[in-house]
């Protein structure tokens, strides 16, 4: 019994997540979601979320071997869930190259110029999701008619192309002449919107709708969710307060439980709230924290959607409450175990 | 069955613990024992022998050296053979004791057998210190000291430890199934000295067969009760056990005593039964063997003062085609690492798990993600990973006012940490620099208003 002994201190045991770990796990959870996209979109879904993911590794491989002279961390699996949660946020239309250069700023521009993983203040993959939506607007709004054939690259045909629920409700408001005349026939705005769109119920929750590429499987996004829960990469306190007030928020506005569901199952807003809402580094650290961020979330979504120009507003509320992390940090530090609140007796010192 | 209680916080790693099953087998006397005369938080005692001279099973090697000090004896008898510097498990060099023994078969330690719950208080506390009782449980506070609160300190609960939440270890519980009826005992007499009205004994329900046995002798004492805990670590941190048991909260730099509470580990209540009823001294106590080096893991009575190496020979020695990588005196989240198994079995020796490279493998550190899992796992409610950026920045103020003193380094947010940061070595270093500072910030003040 002479041999040399590791020596360190103690906990010398660990649990068994790491870092990759985590973020290997929750691209697993996206799986589900990309399938129904493969269904709905085809070919075009693999070609912008290979591009995504391809651009983030760039970026981050770039920037750690060129500038910060770095090993390289793309085995950690950041990058490539941070390009698939960008390429889920797009459109599937959206051209191969844009797709890489939306990875490729995501990483640069939104995590490594605030020091790479662990450091950066706004979600990368919304980051860039707002720099493509800034720099090619029509690309960005140019929505694929589910399950119809476009190939893989190249330029759209003809009559493919449709609006989203969202888009397609958001006009259908602002317009008063067809507002009257619905109102007239004694239809509303959501009858027309399914009617238009030709979906109904089963099509917002199974995903074969019009929208960004990952967003539409509301069923398969739940299950990933579902799966996020379980593994505790997650709690339900974000997900559940923000969908619950825009579920809320959506009924008290309009008085009408069936626009409640409709804005609850629309666009990106499971997407956001399982994924991006989620998401550790850009997120408040403590359970009654994730209850601000979650309410935050989904009130600004209610701004944009109902006040706001845009029809989506998940991405830039998410965006806007992640500056307010800090603050929220600072303001929910739990009281300590056997921490006096009354400094009675320092006064006395 | 009664409630399962708890607290905040905590988490709960893999149990390992493997020997629940295997009864406590005592070992013969080692050969030779090396006695440290710091076992104990407090000041070392005085040596009373010199080197030659021969020394009976029992007794004492120093004498006191203060009120927070406690004796050590001599566990076999034989022969100084040194008195100097040895290594000691903490990994310091300390005055210890060296014993040969002859050899000879020893007789028995004559047990004087008095009521000890009829000896006046004073008496039952002379004798605790005298037979050098100190907490079994890890802490090593001399026993004598907390059975001594000042009197604006009433204590009317007293609470043993037979929690044993470290993973891997079941010394606690196989002395529990195997001698309840002296932790009882030493349960009533720390009661009747501190005046208590209530006692406890708090058990992890991973342990439903001493739960059931400890319920089963305590029925019909109407003012003693186990009471059964949710498994998790750490349950057996005295303010976790205080908060699970009674709902209070033993305040930030406070003791149990200010919330009206002592606690004593179980094995430390069979020890005050033996000094008080029987004036036998601490010279030995029950170590987990464990750990897939190990050829017979079990639970063995061990004399204080056998080196480990010896002691792991005497319970059979390590599996050859096993290569021991890391021992650990302890259990495996608050345990030291030893690095020299030649240091011996000391009075707060509760485990001793000789690890293979695997059980031991170390993972790289990468980046701290955010994800909050230290906050909610921190028994103390701190903000582990702010805490850590602040020593790392030598922030000492701000770490203060953020609790760093209120660590326990219980090892929770270390275990769970994704990004495998060095948090409790953070905190080790921190509280110490903290507490300099404070103390250095003191004495300024006092040579201000002088």
């Amino acid at each position: 019994m002479s041999e040399k002994l590791l020596v360190t201190v103690g906990p010398h045991h660990h649990a068994p997540d790491t870092v990759a770990r985590i973020m290997w796990e929750v691209t697993l959870a996206l799986v589900p979601a990309f399938l129904v996209s493969l269904y709905v979109f085809g070919g075009r879904a693999v070609v912008v979320t290979l591009c995504g993911v391809l651009g983030a590794m760039a970026g981050e491989a770039l920037v750690q071997a060129v500038f910060q002279k770095k090993p390289l961390t793309l085995a950690d699996g950041s990058a490539v869930l941070t390009g698939v949660l960008m390429a889920f946020c797009v459109p599937a239309a959206l051209p191969w190259w844009t797709a890489f250069i939306g990875g490729f700023a995501g990483i640069v521009f939104g995590k490594q110029c605030y020091g790479g993983l662990g450091h950066n203040i706004f979600n990368p993959a919304h980051i860039a999701r707002a720099i493509l939506l800034a720099s090619w607007p029509v690309y960005m709004t140019t929505w694929l008619k589910p399950g119809v054939a476009t190939g893989w690259i190249g330029p759209l045909p003809d009559g493919v192309t449709a609006a989203t629920p969202l888009g397609l409700m958001k006009e259908t408001l602002r317009n008063p002449d067809l507002m009257h005349s619905l109102a007239a026939s004694g239809t509303t705005a959501l009858q027309h919107t399914f009617h238009e769109l030709q979906i109904g119920w089963t099509d917002l929750l199974t995903g074969t709708i019009g929208g960004s590429l990952g967003e539409t499987g509301k069923l398969a996004l739940l299950l990933g969710g579902i799966f996020l829960l379980i593994r505790h990469h997650i709690t339900w306190h974000t997900p559940v307060t923000m969908m619950g007030t825009v579920f809320l928020g959506t009924l008290l506005i309009t008085r009408d439980p069936q626009m409640a569901f409709f804005h609850l199952l629309s666009g990106g807003l499971f997407l956001g709230a399982f994924f991006m809402a989620t998401d550790m580094v850009t997120t408040p650290m403590t359970k009654v924290g994730h209850l601000i961020f979650g309410f935050g979330c989904g009130a600004i979504t209610l701004l944009i959607r109902f006040k706001g120009g845009y029809p989506e507003g998940v991405c830039y509320s998410i965006l806007i409450m992640n500056a307010f992390v800090p603050l929220i940090d600072r303001f929910t530090v739990p009281r300590r175990f056997g921490e006096v609140r009354a400094p009675a007796q320092e006064v006395k010192a | 069955m009664l409630n399962t209680r708890t607290f905040s916080g905590g988490l709960h790693p893999p149990d390992l613990k493997t020997t629940g099953g295997a009864a406590i087998i005592p070992l013969p006397p080692p050969k030779k024992v090396v006695i440290p005369l710091s076992q104990h938080i407090g000041a070392p005692g005085k040596p009373l022998v010199t080197v030659g001279a021969t020394v009976e099973k029992g007794q004492p090697l120093s004498e006191p050296n203060g009120f927070v000090s406690a004796p050590v004896h001599a566990s076999i008898a034989g022969k100084v053979v040194a008195v100097g510097n040895f290594m000691h498990p903490f990994g310091i060099a300390s005055t210890a004791i060296v014993i040969e023994g002859t050899g000879e078969p020893e007789p028995p330690l004559s047990p004087v057998a008095t009521d000890g719950l009829s000896l006046p208080d004073e008496e039952i506390k002379k004798r605790i210190q005298a037979a050098g009782v100190v907490g079994m449980g890890g802490a090593t506070f001399p026993t004598h000291v907390k059975l001594s609160p000042p009197a604006s300190k009433p204590i009317d609960t007293v609470i043993l430890n037979g929690v044993e939440c470290e993973p891997a270890l079941t010394a606690d519980h196989r002395l529990m199934l195997e001698e309840p009826d002296k932790i009882i005992s030493g349960l009533k007499l720390v009661m009747k000295v501190l005046k208590a009205k209530r006692g406890y004994i708090g058990i992890e329900n991973n342990k439903p067969d001493a739960i059931r046995l400890l319920d089963e002798k305590l029925r019909g004492e109407e003012n003693l009760a186990v009471a059964p805990l949710e498994v998790k670590y750490p349950q057996g941190g005295e303010k976790q056990l205080i908060a699970a048991i009674l709902d209070r909260e033993v305040p930030s730099g406070g003791l149990p005593m200010d919330v009206g509470v002592v606690v004593q580990n179980v094995a430390t209540a069979a020890a005050i039964h033996d000094a008080v009823f029987h004036q036998l001294p601490l010279i030995e106590r029950v170590v987990t063997l464990a750990g897939s080096c190990v050829k017979n893991p079990g639970n063995y009575r061990v004399r204080i003062g056998t080196p480990v190496n010896e002691f792991i020979a005497a319970a059979g020695g390590l599996k050859p085609e096993v290569p021991l990588a890391k021992v650990i005196s302890g259990g495996p989240m608050m345990g030291l690492a030893l690095f020299d198994l030649a240091v011996p079995v000391i009075k707060g020796t509760s485990g001793i798990l000789c690890w293979s490279a695997q059980e031991a493998a170390l993972r790289p550190e990468t980046t701290c993600i955010r994800c909050g899992r230290c906050i909610e796992a921190c028994p103390m409610r701190l903000l582990p990973q702010r805490l850590k950026t602040l020593v790392d920045h030598q922030r000492w103020a701000q770490a203060y006012e953020l609790g760093i003193l209120d660590c326990m380094e219980c090892g929770c947010c270390a275990y769970t940490c994704p990004a495998n940061l060095p948090l409790v070595q953070s905190f080790k270093l921190g509280k110490k620099v903290v507490f300099a500072e404070r103390k250095r910030e003191a004495d300024a003040q006092k040579a201000k208003g002088k």
